[in-house]
C-alpha cells in the first residue's frame, strides 16, 4: 500500500456523493488545483460511514474545497494517521481544515 | 498455593473493578471503537483519581515513587483494568502510568536525569526497538543493525521492525550489534528521535486498527558512547531481562478481555431465545460456557503460579512462558466462543468483542511466538543443550 493517497480526485457533488458505499476508511478534500484542505476518517460511528461523511462535506464544505477521494480502510484511524504525518512530512504544517487534530500530538513520519 | 485473596488484595481488586465500570466504561460510549486515548481533559482527570487511590506507576519500582505491590497483585489488578473494550492493549487508556520501559532504572545516575525521570514525569514517550526485517525472536543471531566506534561516538546504521511508538517517542532504546555473533555482540543504546540519521520510514497497519507498528531507519545515526545502557555486549541479557520479567503481566492482560467477554456471554445466553427457548438451555451452548470457564480458570491458575513463584524469588522462567502461552491462546478461544454464542452481534462493532478478536491473535505473537514459549519451556525440560 502506498504511503501517499494518489487516486484521482471527484468532483464533491450529489451525484458523486450518492454513488459512495457507507464503508469505513479514510477520504481527503481538496480545491480546484488538488490541494489537499482537509484529511478525514469514516469511522464506525460515523452514520453511513464515508458516504456520511462526505455527505456532511458537501453540505458543510471547508473553504475551497470542490473535490474529494476516498480509501476504503478499516484500519482507519491509524491510516488517517499515516496521511496526517505524510503531509506534514512534505509540507511543514497540517491542511488548512484541519483545525480538528493537534500538530504536535501525531508525531513524525518521513516516508522515503 | 493459595489464590484466597488477602483482605488488602479484596480492596484493591474492588476499588479498581468500580473503577473501570464507573469511570472507564461509560466514556467509551462515545469513543470510536477503535480509540485508544482518552480526550485529554478526562485523562487528566482520571489520572488524578488513580492517584488518589495510591495505584499511580504500577510498573515504577517504589524507589522511584511507584506503589508497593507484589506481582500477584500486579496481575490482579490487571485482569481488572482489562475488562472493557480497548483493555488488551489500552487498559484504562493508560490513566495508571502506562507501560514503562524498565531497563532506564539501571540506567547510569547521568542517563537517568535525562532519560528516567522525564519517561516517568510522563514528560517524555520512550520506545523499544529490538526486532528487525531478520526476525525478533532470536535477536541474538537476527540483530544485523551495525554500531561502529568513531572516536566518542558510535555510527548506526540499520532499520528495525516492529517498533510501537517510535513516530511519537523522544528517545528509545535501541539495540545493535557492536561486536561478532551471537549473544555477546548485542549493545543496547538509547538513542533520540530528532538526531539526523534517525528516521520513522512507514507505520505498517496490522490487525490492531488502534494502532501501528513503525520501520526505523538508520543512516549513520550518531550516538555518544556514553548512550550505551549498561555494558557494550550486554544487550542481549537487558533485552532478555524485560521479556521475561513482562511476560507475566502480559499474561494476566489477556484475562480480563476473556473474564468480560465470557460475562457477557452467559448473560446475553439467558435473554436470547431461539426456537421457544433461551441459549442458555441449549447443550450446545451450555458447553461452550463451561469451556470459557474452565479455561480462565486455568489461565489464572497458571499466572498466579508464575507470580507467586517470582514474588518468593524463585526461577519462573519456564512458569511465565507457560502462563504467556496459555493466556494468549486460551483468551482467544473464550472470545470465539463468546462471539460465536453471539451470533451476528458479536462480529458487529457495536460490541467489544471483534475488537478483542482481533487484538488477542497479536498475542500469540507479541511479546515472544507460543513457538518461542514452547521452546522455552522444552529447554528445561530437556535441557540447555537443546537448540
Amino acid at each position: 500500500m502506498a504511503v501517499r493517497l494518489d487516486k484521482s480526485w471527484i468532483p464533491l457533488n450529489d451525484e458523486n456523493v450518492a454513488k459512495l458505499a457507507a464503508h469505513l476508511g479514510v477520504y481527503q478534500l481538496a480545491n480546484d488545483d488538488g490541494e489537499i484542505l482537509y484529511i478525514g476518517m469514516a469511522g464506525a460511528r460515523s452514520l453511513f460511514g464515508l458516504k456520511g461523511e462526505l455527505k456532511t462535506a458537501l453540505e458543510e464544505p471547508p473553504a475551497g474545497v470542490t473535490q474529494f477521494r476516498i480509501e476504503v480502510n478499516m484500519s482507519y484511524r491509524t491510516r488517517r494517521l499515516e496521511l496526517l504525518q505524510t503531509y506534514m512530512h512534505d509540507h511543514g504544517e497540517l491542511p488548512a481544515a484541519n483545525t480538528d487534530i493537534d500538530a504536535n500530538s501525531i508525531g513524525r513520519l518521513r516516508p522515503g | 498455593m493459595d489464590l484466597a485473596l488477602t483482605e488488602e488484595q479484596q480492596l484493591i481488586v474492588d476499588m479498581v473493578r468500580r473503577f473501570v465500570r464507573e469511570e472507564i466504561v461509560p466514556l467509551e460510549a462515545d469513543l470510536d471503537p477503535d480509540a485508544d486515548e482518552l480526550p485529554a481533559e478526562d485523562f487528566d482527570r482520571l489520572v488524578e483519581m488513580v492517584k488518589n487511590m495510591g495505584l499511580y506507576g504500577l510498573d515504577t519500582p517504589p524507589e522511584y515513587g511507584g506503589p508497593e505491590i507484589d506481582l500477584v497483585t500486579r496481575c490482579l489488578i490487571a485482569i481488572e483494568c482489562g475488562q472493557h473494550r480497548a483493555g488488551l492493549y489500552a487498559p484504562c487508556y493508560y490513566v495508571f502510568g502506562g507501560a514503562r520501559q524498565a531497563q532506564l532504572f539501571e540506567a547510569t545516575a547521568e542517563q537517568q536525569d535525562k532519560y528516567l525521570y522525564p519517561m516517568l514525569d510522563g514528560k517524555k514517550k520512550v520506545f523499544f526497538a529490538l526486532s528487525e526485517p531478520s526476525g525478533g525472536s532470536d535477536p541474538a543471531r537476527a540483530i544485523q543493525t551495525r554500531a561502529v566506534r568513531d572516536g566518542d561516538d558510535w555510527i548506526l546504521n540499520g532499520t528495525k521492525l516492529w517498533i510501537s511508538g517510535a513516530d511519537r517517542a523522544d528517545y528509545g532504546l535501541l539495540f545493535a550489534r557492536t561486536g561478532g555473533p551471537g549473544r555477546g555482540g548485542v549493545t543496547a543504546f538509547i538513542v533520540e528521535t530528532q538526531w539526523e540519521g534517525f528516521n520513522v520510514r512507514r507505520a505498517v497497519h496490522t490487525l490492531r486498527s488502534a494502532k501501528y507498528a513503525n520501520e526505523i531507519e538508520l543512516t549513520d545515526l550518531r550516538v555518544p558512547h556514553e548512550n550505551i545502557l549498561g555494558q557494550e555486549g550486554g544487550g542481549f541479557a537487558i533485552a532478555n531481562d524485560r521479556l521475561m520479567r513482562q511476560r507475566i503481566p502480559y499474561a494476566a492482560e489477556c484475562i480480563g478481555i476473556a473474564v468480560k467477554a465470557n460475562e457477557m456471554a452467559v448473560e446475553y445466553s439467558k435473554i436470547r431465545e431461539t426456537f421457544g427457548a433461551p441459549l442458555s438451555e441449549r447443550q450446545g451452548i451450555q458447553w461452550m460456557l463451561v469451556e470459557n470457564e474452565i479455561d480462565i480458570r486455568a489461565m489464572k491458575w497458571l499466572t498466579f503460579d508464575a507470580a507467586c513463584k517470582a514474588d518468593r524469588g524463585d526461577p519462573f522462567r519456564t512458569e511465565s512462558a507457560i502462563a504467556k502461552l496459555q493466556c494468549s491462546e486460551l483468551s482467544g478461544k473464550v472470545v470465539d466462543r463468546s462471539m460465536q454464542i453471539h451470533g451476528g452481534l458479536g462480529v458487529a462493532k457495536d460490541l467489544p468483542l471483534e475488537r478483542w478478536y482481533r487484538e488477542i491473535r497479536i498475542r500469540r505473537i507479541g511479546e515472544g511466538p507460543s513457538e518461542v514459549q514452547k521452546h522455552v519451556i522444552a529447554r528445561d525440560i530437556i535441557g540447555s543443550g537443546l537448540r
